[in-house]
Parts: structure tokens; C-alpha cells; sequence
């Protein structure tokens, strides 16, 4: 049995004594942070903060300068079942003009759940309507992506990372510019994700608006882990969810 | 006389069954290609090709082979190369590919090949076309089909988005890799047909057009596909019935076929003057 937080049995991710510098700069120091099965944590931090980095670190795209990770048990470098791990970039960069369906960019999302070279199967095909149901896309299904609106895009892409069926979904920026409808229905979508599929969520964002109420736990980044807990704790420290340094209503308290 | 006339005779026969071979595959590559914004990489990998035909002059070897070695090697290298070396991408891409061109002109001119032959490889002269080059184009077209029938969906995700078609464990070095080598094996399957110097072409004209008319990535595969058989079946009676130069004309017909389809599918997507607009 190894080391648990207090929320969580065997935890899903776990990162001990993170750091990275990049370019001479020390970008991440000392973090730690875990995450167990159905939480559904947020991790938020001021622009510049090392919240990207630290994404990267987690699902193995970047090698930290010190410290372990552990993504399912393994060394995310080495972690062989890459279906479990949904991952949403931020403003994901559909190059352009790639002629494609709503439906097929979301069933590239399937692709770890068999052998990818393997041709999809009716499982396949289920679990994809059931994705694009999940982020009501399903009447959009066969238009070309680009004729999206930039909220049902974001929708799209997250449809692509819930298509494996992840235990674990990591989204960078997802509400970042997109209009009320689409972030009403990224919050169903994720809740429906944490309470009836038992899934993690770690949701990397500026605003917490939309979910503040769904939180199990809130982490502050800014180098290093600042705050971890529940969103209540933060708010009785007057810290106001939604709302950060660059926001209208705390800038407009400033001047008072 | 019938159009059709010209086809009675072998040399046509095997012209048009390696034109319709290479019309259907050059294109399946060129999709990949042209949506990852390297569209002007078979041109480049045409240069290589063409040493490698005069290496196989100069060595007394059947040039499509010793072009298919040099392509698909200077390929990979390329593709080495833009992906590790701290030179700007495109200049290391220049220097490889006018090396290939360079070293063509003085391996064939150690022959004195520069002449009439190597013009066929360079420009392309289906006509002239054995069996041997048939059954050559044959097997590597049924290479590249395979291989986007296998590979093809996993190539899309890293189109899609190359980061997370990572962090879904999909290997994405080894499949661009794998794109490289795939286009130098077209352009050889292409060189005698339309030449190395026109087969980047028929890689991305029909690309251009597909990608106009599909909906959907399959589409643009198979329409893409579809619109380079009818280019070189068209280029070829073409060229057949007012004495041109095949590999040119085919090219040309694609062009055109781009033009046209541009022009119209332009006109139905720019909305019409409402009525009783101010005149």
C-alpha cells in the first residue's frame, strides 16, 4: 500500500516533490499533489503560475528535474494504458483546416481503447455516440468541425477524451472564451462523469464559476502548492471562487 | 475515330493501368501531406528520386529501385532532421533536397546520361512504360493502400492533435516517420508516370480539390483518390488525341479540375444579394 491522501484509497495521480526549471527559470518547486478515484479536483493559479507545466509533467509529456510521478501506479513515461488517462489541451489545435467530422475527430479519442492500428468495432462505435451524447453533440455528429461554434468545439474535443471511457479526465483551460450554453453543459457533462461513472476530473482553469459548486477540492498553484482543499476552506479565507487577480470584480474591489 | 482507339494498343494499356494505380494512391499520401502543412515535401522528395535514378544509370541497376533506396532514405533523413536538428526546418530541408538535385546532375553526367533518359524519369513518359515498371508501380501502390488502411486512422488523430494523439500513446515520431518513407515510395511508384517533377503535383492538386467538396476526412480520402484516377484517365486521352506530353497534360487536367470546382464551389457558398437590396 503506498502513500494516500486522506480523500482518496490508491491514488489515480500522485506527484511528490515536483520540480521543474526551464530555461534557467524555476518554474515548479516542491509540489505535491493526489488524486483519487471520482474526485473532482481543481487546480487554479494566477497566469504564469506552472499549472501547464505541471499538466505536462503528469501525463508524462515533460520529465521533472526532481521529484516522482506516478499516474496510475507507473511512471507516466512508461504507463502502457493510455485509455484510462482523458486528456483535453487547452484550446486544442485541430490544425486548422483539417476536413473532418465531428464524429470522426471524436473517434480518434478511441483509438488507445484497442490496438490502435485495429479497425473500430461496434463497441467502437457505441462508445462514441455515447460520448457525443454526453456533450449533447449528437445531431452535429456528421458536420465538418470547423463549422462549430468555439464553445461546441471545446465540446467535441471533450467528447474526443471521454470516447476511450477514461477513469481520469484532465482538462486544460476548458471554459476559457466559451459562451454560457457550452459552459452549462461542460459542467453537466463533467458532473454526470464524477458522480454516475465514478471518473476523476482535474480541471486546470482560470474560473471556477461554472463548477465551483461540484468541487471536492480546490489546489492553488504558484510555484509551488499554495492551498489544498475544499473550495469552502478557501472561501472562508475570503477567497472568492470565479474570481481572480484578473477579474473585473476583484480589480474593481482594489480600488475601493 | 474513337477516343477510345489509342487503347487497342498495349503501350496504351499499360500506361493507363499504371496512370490509374498511381492516380489513386499518390493522392491517399498527399492528404496526409497537405494537412500537415508539407505539401511542397514530394517536391522536395523528388529531387532525391532523381539522384537516385541517375545513381542506378550510373551503377547499371533498374533505376526505380536504386531511386526508391535513395528517396526513402533521404526521406527518413529529412524527416530526422526537421524533427531533431536546432537548424530552422525548412532550410535543412533545402540543403538536403538541392544536395539530391546536385548530386543527380553530376552522377548522370558522369555517364553522359544526362540526355533523353533521364528526361523520361524526370518529366515522366508513360507511354514508355514495360510490364516491369507495371508490376513495380503495382506493388508499391498496394503498399500505400495497405498502410492507410492499417495506419491511416492513427495518422488522423496526430492531425487532429498531435499532443494529445501522444498522451493517448499512439507513436507519433514513428508514424511521421513512417509518412516520409511512404512519400518517397509514391513518388518513385509516380516518377514514370508524371515524372518526379509533376508527381508532387498530382500528390496535392487532388487534395486541393477533394478537400473542397467532402464532408468528412474519409471523404476528402477517397474523393482525393478519385479525382487523380480521372485526372490521369483524362490527361491521357488527352495527351493521346492532340499529341502532348502525358505526364504534363495530367497535371494540367488536375489543375484544372481544381480551378473549376474552386470557382463553382465558391460561387454556392458566397451568400446571394437578398431581393430588394438598393440596385
Amino acid at each position: 500500500m503506498r502513500a494516500v491522501t486522506p480523500a482518496s484509497s490508491s491514488p489515480l495521480l500522485l506527484a511528490r516533490g515536483v520540480g521543474v526549471s526551464l530555461g534557467g527559470q524555476v518554474v515548479l518547486r516542491d509540489v505535491n499533489l493526489a488524486l483519487g478515484p471520482g474526485e473532482f479536483v481543481a487546480l487554479v493559479g494566477p497566469n504564469g503560475a506552472g499549472k501547464s507545466t505541471l499538466l505536462r509533467v503528469v501525463i508524462g509529456l515533460l520529465h521533472p528535474d526532481t521529484g516522482t510521478v506516478r499516474l496510475f501506479g507507473a511512471d507516466p513515461a512508461e504507463f502502457g494504458e493510455r485509455w484510462r488517462l482523458g486528456y483535453v489541451p487547452q484550446q486544442p489545435t485541430l490544425q486548422s483546416d483539417v476536413p473532418a467530422t465531428v464524429e470522426e475527430v471524436v473517434a480518434a479519442g478511441r483509438l488507445p481503447r484497442g490496438r490502435w492500428w485495429g479497425r473500430p468495432g461496434p463497441a467502437d462505435r457505441e462508445a462514441v455516440t455515447h460520448a457525443l451524447e454526453a456533450v449533447r453533440l449528437v445531431e452535429l455528429r456528421r458536420r465538418r468541425i470547423e463549422e462549430l461554434s468555439g464553445g461546441q468545439r471545446q465540446r467535441a474535443f471533450i467528447a474526443k477524451a471521454l470516447a476511450s471511457s477514461p477513469e481520469l479526465l484532465i482538462l486544460d483551460e476548458p471554459v476559457a472564451g466559451i459562451d454560457a450554453e457550452s459552459q452549462r453543459h461542460f459542467r453537466e457533462t463533467v458532473t454526470h462523469l464524477v458522480r454516475e461513472h465514478g471518473g476523476a476530473v482535474l480541471l486546470v482553469s482560470h474560473e471556477l464559476g461554472a463548477v465551483a459548486a461540484d468541487l471536492d477540492r480546490v489546489v492553488v498553484l504558484r510555484q509551488t502548492v499554495l492551498y489544498d482543499g475544499t473550495p469552502s476552506g478557501l472561501i472562508e479565507r475570503g477567497v472568492s471562487l470565479g474570481v481572480h487577480r484578473e477579474d473585473l470584480p476583484l480589480w474593481l474591489e482594489g480600488l475601493r | 475515330m474513337s477516343i477510345l482507339e489509342p487503347f487497342r494498343y498495349q503501350y496504351m494499356q499499360l500506361a493507363l493501368a499504371g496512370g490509374l494505380v498511381v492516380g489513386a494512391v499518390a493522392p491517399l499520401i498527399g492528404v496526409f501531406l497537405v494537412h500537415k502543412r508539407l505539401s511542397l515535401m514530394g517536391d522536395g522528395i523528388g529531387h532525391l528520386a532523381f539522384a537516385g535514378v541517375a545513381l542506378g544509370i550510373v551503377l547499371n541497376v533498374y533505376p526505380v529501385w536504386t531511386a526508391l533506396a535513395v528517396a526513402a532514405a533521404g526521406a527518413v533523413g529529412t524527416e530526422l532532421l526537421r524533427s531533431r536538428a536546432r537548424t530552422s526546418g525548412d532550410l535543412a530541408l533545402a540543403i538536403f533536397f538541392y544536395g539530391g538535385l546536385a548530386a543527380g546532375v553530376v552522377l548522370a553526367g558522369l555517364r553522359g546520361a544526362l540526355n533523353a533518359g533521364i528526361l523520361a524519369y524526370l518529366f515522366g513518359s508513360i507511354l514508355t512504360m514495360q510490364p516491369r515498371d507495371l508490376w513495380a508501380i503495382g506493388a508499391i501502390g498496394l503498399v500505400i493502400v495497405a498502410a492507410v488502411a492499417v495506419f491511416g486512422r492513427a495518422m488522423f488523430a496526430t492531425l487532429v492533435d498531435e499532443e494529445s494523439a501522444r498522451v493517448a500513446g499512439i507513436p507519433v515520431e514513428g508514424l511521421n516517420l513512417l509518412l516520409s518513407a511512404l512519400t518517397a515510395v509514391t513518388i518513385v511508384a509516380s516518377m514514370r508516370v508524371v515524372g518526379v517533377l509533376l508527381v508532387a503535383a498530382l500528390m496535392v492538386l487532388p487534395v486541393a480539390t477533394s478537400r473542397l467538396l467532402a464532408r468528412s476526412f474519409r471523404g476528402t480520402l477517397l474523393g482525393a483518390s478519385a479525382v487523380g484516377v480521372a485526372s490521369v484517365v483524362v490527361g491521357l486521352v488527352a495527351s493521346s488525341a492532340w499529341g502532348l506530353a502525358s505526364g504534363g497534360t495530367i497535371v494540367l487536367v488536375a489543375g484544372l479540375a481544381f480551378a473549376v470546382v474552386a470557382v463553382v464551389a465558391g460561387r454556392r457558398r458566397r451568400p446571394r444579394p437578398r431581393d430588394g437590396a438598393i440596385p
